[in-house]
């Protein structure tokens, strides 16, 4: 199905027009949503973007590296807070901030990347949970990031208002605008970066760290770059959530927000980055939207409350979400281990080869 | 003070190990880390709780029925979701055992409610009993000893002598020889999630007792033991134990020192171990051959 003549065809972005020309006709329907969608949907979108640059970037690590991290709202809220103390603080303009704040995350994900390279499978994941936790305390602790109260984002003004060039961003459609062309450009980048030696280099650890060192490949180098590029996916991400919500509080980012993050990947499906945006939207759309209001569920909705008139409580019905997710994880891996990806590439195949 | 601070560390690591103890049971037997260990605890204690405010039974009896309980819990979640997955890898167990976790949790604060409710527990943390003249021990810390060290010593004969014991341990060694050797691997699991659900439920009603009862107060206890076992090492029980005892120790010395930085001192301090001894401490390092 996908043969590959030679390494240009290996490094194309688009492997075939076909795919160039839906993913132009996908973008084009982005870019004119709000003409069809009452615009109270968009901060849902906004979110769901968000979470698309975080699961990118969590498949980089997780996904292609092999690696895995409990840690990921850690980095998460470092680009929130960062985003937001750079800029009312230090007045420092919006873009410069976000990147800014990317690489302090990007820094963070290079020092957890240090233990990293001794640890594997479950040492890894409670080293990384433990920066998590650690992350949402120091936040909580210090006056300057605004304590357990939380702290408020200035106004979203991505141009330089020192200067007097002011383009204020201030409605959930611009913010769409904004995040839509970031998450685009985030996303090609990972391509991108898959599709290069570094890319290889991460793939190659994965499948087998030893056999990559002796080929060649340096674990020091990339086992941490893969923790940073992570990272900085994560700080970005988190600075524009931090927009997004315009208001929060270190309790934002905890370790069930890790979990969740974790989740979206491995529903989308591992090592692919396709996977991550369709795991980060699907999950997103049931946190955010579907499961927030239970009892009007179609279909179930009834049911549920009659259950928990007779046996539970129907007070803690707004649980369910809860349930649901833990029943996904567990359905996923036993069903599905590769994920929504993989049911995708089944049906492709099946559509392929019909009639055979 | 000082004894104080000590035997309040003894006994909060005491009691962290023990938790610990059961998520290194089913690691060291399956090669699984339980992220749903707390919420099984939690849930444990909550059926405990109902039993005692709905029927109103005596503490004993409804001790009793919720160690059935947990038993049958940990039985079910193997055989539920554990055993259905087909050569799952690292990352898919991780992604069950939270699975599970966020399931139970779920079920408790629906059936439950998430407001906080009082557990009563016979052994109190602030009624002191004199052991020898000059020394007092609350009970609660007095029961914890008692009970880590029975534990511990009935883990050790179990583990030594009985037959399901060192089937256990040789499940742990090697799968499939142990199947050739007819051991029902299968039964093996279902016994090490009963196991250690059991003790798991113990050690979370000390900790209920201690603060108190909502859907997430195992959370933070669960990742103390957690990090008291990587530390001790995943595979040693007395390691655990010993581990669990050094991070009460750590924690409250620093927690004297600096109470705001105490939550996170535990986590902050298995990153460190973990890059410098990456087993943990007690246990021998397995290097991997190619």
């Amino acid at each position: 199905m996908d043969m590959k003549r030679d390494y240009y065809e290996d490094i194309k972005l688009f492997s075939s027009g076909t795919i160039l020309f839906w993913s132009v006709v996908f973008l084009l329907f982005l870019f004119t949503l709000p003409l069809f969608i009452p615009s109270y949907y968009f901060y849902l979108f906004n979110i769901i973007l968000v979470h698309v640059i975080l699961a990118v970037g969590l498949g980089i690590l997780v996904g292609y590296t092999g690696q895995i991290s409990l840690g990921h709202a850690g980095f998460f809220a470092i680009g929130a807070y960062g985003t937001a103390l750079l800029m009312s603080k230090l007045g420092i303009p919006f873009f410069p901030a976000l990147i800014a704040s990317g690489l302090i995350a990007a820094f963070f994900g290079f020092i957890i990347g240090l233990p990293a390279l001794r640890l594997e499978g479950p040492y890894l994941a409670i080293a990384t949970l433990g920066f998590g936790l650690t992350i949402m305390h120091i936040i909580g602790r210090w006056e300057i990031f605004g304590g357990r109260m939380g702290i408020s984002t200035p106004p979203l003004d991505i141009g330089v208002p020192q200067m007097g060039l002011s383009i204020l961003v201030d409605s959930d459609i611009k913010i769409y605008y904004l995040i839509l062309v970031i998450t685009v450009i985030m996303v090609i980048g990972a391509r991108n970066l898959m599709k290069t030696r570094v890319g290889r280099a991460f793939v190659a650890i994965r499948d087998d760290d030893i056999a990559a060192e002796v080929m060649g490949v340096n674990l020091t180098i990339f086992k941490t770059l893969s923790f940073a590029v992570s990272a900085f996916y994560a700080g970005v991400a988190g600075g524009l959530f931090a927009f997004v919500l315009g208001f929060f509080d270190p309790f934002t980012f905890n370790l069930i927000l890790s979990i969740v993050f974790l989740v979206m990947i491995v529903v989308g499906g591992l090592g692919s980055v396709l996977g991550a945006v369709m795991g980060a939207t699907l999950i997103t759309y049931l946190q955010y939207e579907l499961l927030k209001n239970v009892e009007e569920l179609p279909l179930i909705g009834d049911i549920l409350v009659k259950i928990s008139k007779q046996f539970l409580t129907v007070i803690g019905l707004q649980n369910f979400s809860s349930i649901a997710l833990g029943l996904i994880m567990i359905g996923i891996v036993i069903f599905e281990p590769l994920g929504m990806f993989g049911i995708w590439i089944r049906i492709k195949k099946y559509w392929k080869t019909w009639p055979f | 003070m000082i004894e104080q601070l000590i035997i309040e560390s003894l006994a909060i690591g005491a009691c962290y190990g023990l938790f610990g103890v059961a998520v290194a049971i089913i690691y060291k037997t399956s090669d699984v880390v339980n992220f749903g260990q707390g919420e099984m605890g939690m849930i444990a204690t909550f059926v405990a709780y109902h039993i005692l405010t709905a029927y109103g039974a005596t503490f004993w009896v409804a001790f009793a029925l919720t160690m059935v309980f947990a038993v049958l819990l940990g039985m079910l979640i193997e055989f539920l979701f554990l055993r259905p997955a087909k050569d799952p890898t690292v990352l898919g167990l991780i992604i069950i055992t939270l699975g599970s976790e966020m399931l139970l949790m779920g079920l408790a604060s629906w059936k439950w409610g998430a407001e906080q409710k009082d557990f009563t527990f016979p052994l109190s943390v602030s009624k002191n009993v004199q052991i020898f003249p000059g020394l007092e021990i609350n009970e609660w810390a007095m029961g914890v000893f008692i009970l880590t060290l029975s534990i511990m010593i009935l883990l050790y004969l179990f583990f030594r002598f009985s037959k399901l014991g060192i089937a256990m341990r040789a499940t742990q060694q090697n799968q499939n020889a142990a199947k050739i050797m007819g051991i029902k691997v299968e039964r093996v699991f279902s016994f090490t999630w009963a196991i250690s659900s059991l003790i798991g439920a113990v050690a979370a009603m000390f900790f209920a007792a201690r603060s108190v009862l909502d859907p997430n107060f195992m959370m933070e206890p669960f990742m103390r033991a957690f990090a008291a076992a990587v530390l001790g090492g995943l595979t040693s029980i007395p390691g655990v134990v010993l581990g669990g005892i050094i991070l009460g120790f750590i924690e409250n010395f620093f927690g004297y020192a600096w109470p705001e930085w105490k939550p996170i001192v535990a986590f902050v301090l298995i990153i460190i171990i973990l890059t410098i001894k990456p087993s943990g401490l007690f246990a021998k390092h397995y290097v991997k051959k190619v």
